[in-house]
């Protein structure tokens, strides 16, 4: 721009233009580096991720995935454990957490009465602003012990007993394991998904619902053939965003979920995540030992596994009649 | 625009050059209104009205913005019932029951009194089953019998030879002008004995608008039609009876043929000579 300023140029006007062009170079190549640096930073995450991660995969080779074992004395390591326990946590918070936040954003937006919308809006916002180490406490002294007190016993008396399921909810209730970890983590996405589905369901034009009312929709029909079908996209994005938050969740999760190295039929039994297996085993690694590389590598299949999560929700969400 | 002059020759052509339809008769009441207040919250927007929509004929309702027109293209089938603040007060007499009332069974009445919008407002699924969405809220019908029925309704609604080949395309790919048919055909199919038309062709060109109003035309041999338009020249093309309103009131209601050639009040006439509005 100085240099635009004290250019030698006759027309006052022409000084004004060029160094209005300065400053829109300027100007574009900032916002344009900003950008870039976000594809920078991705790629040099993974990159490094991969490489840290190398020496575990030379050892173990491919089967590291999928291997269930973990034995730091004789340095063995597998990442089978970790990652089932990280996709069934998610998936069952998901499970979880879904049902209830569409029914929450259903309620705010299409029944609760105008005085009451905001308070509950907010209180579920706020609900987001809980640090998870709150959770992981509250988890652990509140949710775990009433867990196995009160509602694992139950469910192992009745759901337990049935044929096809009833293996799942087998075992010694401990109060904490798999099901109170994705419970806790059901609580925590519960915002980010209510709040996102109540978002996207006000942005429906009225005039969609008054034509779905006006061929005599009941409300719950208008939302199921009208709102669901405009913001299926928001929606399963909003889902995404849950269950990308929680897959990485790891303090919380890391105080409920039992640590335990071993996949057990039964929900109520222990396990660990691969952000919680992190989380503990981290300062206990020295740098360089095959231990550290394992656990690099566990956080580059994290990275993949969300990488995924998304490329699948974006495949599903090609829209059949946008075609 | 009109000057002192044209109007001398409005006693022979109609008022602002509007050429109102030959004037049949008015057919019997389908729809009373009695002494009908609407509120928005404190705001009373519409006051004392009191009027019959005639069987089987088009009740054209005119009016600058704001006068009130819409709102009570909206009583009448209780759109307003999902706002809360909203409320009517008097009597909507269609067969017999009071619409307004507090326990009219609100998806039965909208069965009955269909509603067409201003912009076209396909859902995002395919031609065929916009058209069955409707339908299958009310009725269980066999595939075949489905099969029927919409054709029937796209078929009467005259888009049928554009659609049948594309069934199963989504009806968003249609234009502008075959979306508000489409909305119409899903509207009949549900088989209302009323449809209302909230400027239907306001977001239309001229060709889409001119088979719209044809289609109105052949529509009420079956069905009663009440239509919302800021269009004076569609008012007189389309309506048998026209109702004028101006701030919540009902200033005049009158055959179209009188409305548009010698209308009993001043401030009819003003409006319709294009003097405000």
């Amino acid at each position: 721009m100085s240099q635009a300023a004290t250019a030698d140029t006759p027309h006052p006007a022409a000084t004004r233009r060029s160094r209005g062009n300065v400053g829109d170079i300027v100007f574009e190549g900032a916002c344009r580096g900003a950008a870039v640096l976000v594809l920078i930073l991705l790629g040099a995450i993974i990159v490094e991720l991969f490489l840290a991660g190398l020496p575990a995969f030379r050892a173990f080779g491919l089967p590291f995935v999928w291997s269930t074992d973990w034995d730091p004395v004789q340095e063995v390591f597998g990442a089978g454990v970790s990652i089932y326990g990280t996709v069934v946590t998610a998936v069952l918070a998901i499970v979880l957490a879904v049902p209830l936040a569409f029914g929450i954003a259903f309620y705010l937006t299409e029944l609760a009465p105008p005085w009451l919308r905001r308070p509950v809006g907010t209180a579920i916002e706020l609900l987001a602003a809980v640090p998870s180490i709150i959770y992981g406490m509250w988890g652990f002294f509140v949710i775990a012990p009433a867990f196995a007190q009160y509602i694992q016993p139950t469910i192992i008396d009745t759901v337990g007993e049935l044929p096809l399921v009833g293996f799942l909810f087998q075992g010694a209730p401990f109060g904490t394991g798999i099901f109170t970890a994705a419970f806790i983590l059901a609580i925590m996405i519960l915002p980010f998904i209510a709040a996102t589905m109540r978002d996207v369901f006000e942005q429906v034009p009225p005039v969609y619902k008054e034509s779905a009312y006006g061929l005599g929709a009941t409300t719950w029909e208008v939302m199921r053939s009208v709102v669901l079908p405009y913001t299926r996209v928001s929606v399963v994005g909003g889902i995404m965003l849950g269950l990308g938050r929680a897959l990485g969740e790891t303090m919380a999760v890391t105080f409920v979920i039992g640590n335990a190295n071993r996949i057990s039929t039964s929900l109520f039994g222990p396990g660990n995540t691969i952000a919680s297996l992190v989380a503990l085993e981290f300062g206990e690694s020295e740098a360089g030992s095959l231990k550290f590389a394992s656990l690099l590598a566990l956080g580059f299949i994290l990275f993949v596994l969300s990488f995924l999560v998304l490329a699948a929700s974006r495949y599903l969400l090609r829209s059949r009649l946008k075609a | 625009m009109s000057t002192t002059a044209e109007t001398t020759e409005t006693a022979t052509k109609g008022f602002g050059g509007v050429q109102a339809r030959s004037g049949a008769a008015i057919n019997a009441s389908r729809i009373s209104i009695r002494n009908l207040e609407f509120f928005y919250g404190d705001n009373r927007a519409l006051k004392g009205i009191d009027f019959e929509i005639p069987d089987r004929q088009v009740t054209g309702m005119i009016g600058p913005s704001g006068c009130g027109k819409s709102t009570l293209l909206r009583v009448l089938n209780r759109m307003y019932s999902l706002y809360p603040g909203q409320r009517a007060t008097g009597e909507v007499l269609l067969d017999g029951e009071n619409v307004i009332a507090p326990d009219a069974d609100l998806n039965a009445l909208r069965a009955k009194v269909g509603m067409v919008f201003q912009k076209p407002t396909p859902f995002p699924m395919t031609i065929y089953e916009n058209i069955a969405f409707g339908i299958r809220l009310h009725e269980k019908l066999s595939k075949s019998q489905m099969d029927e029925r919409i054709e029937w309704a796209l078929t009467r609604a005259a888009i049928w030879d554009e659609v049948k080949d594309r069934l199963d395309a989504s009806a968003l790919g249609l234009s502008g002008g075959q979306q508000q048919r489409l909305c119409i055909a899903r509207t009949i199919a549900v088989r209302p004995e009323v449809i209302l038309f909230d400027e239907p062709t306001s977001a239309l060109d001229p060709i889409s608008t001119l088979k719209i109003e044809e289609l109105i035309d052949e529509l009420k041999r079956d069905f009663t039609l009440v239509i919302v338009t800021h269009n004076m020249q569609q008012a007189a093309r389309c309506a048998d009876q026209v109702a004028f309103f101006y701030l919540g009131e009902l200033i005049e209601v009158a055959p179209a043929v009188q409305m548009f050639t010698a209308p009993k009040h001043a401030k009819t006439q003003e409006y319709i000579t294009g003097r405000f509005g």
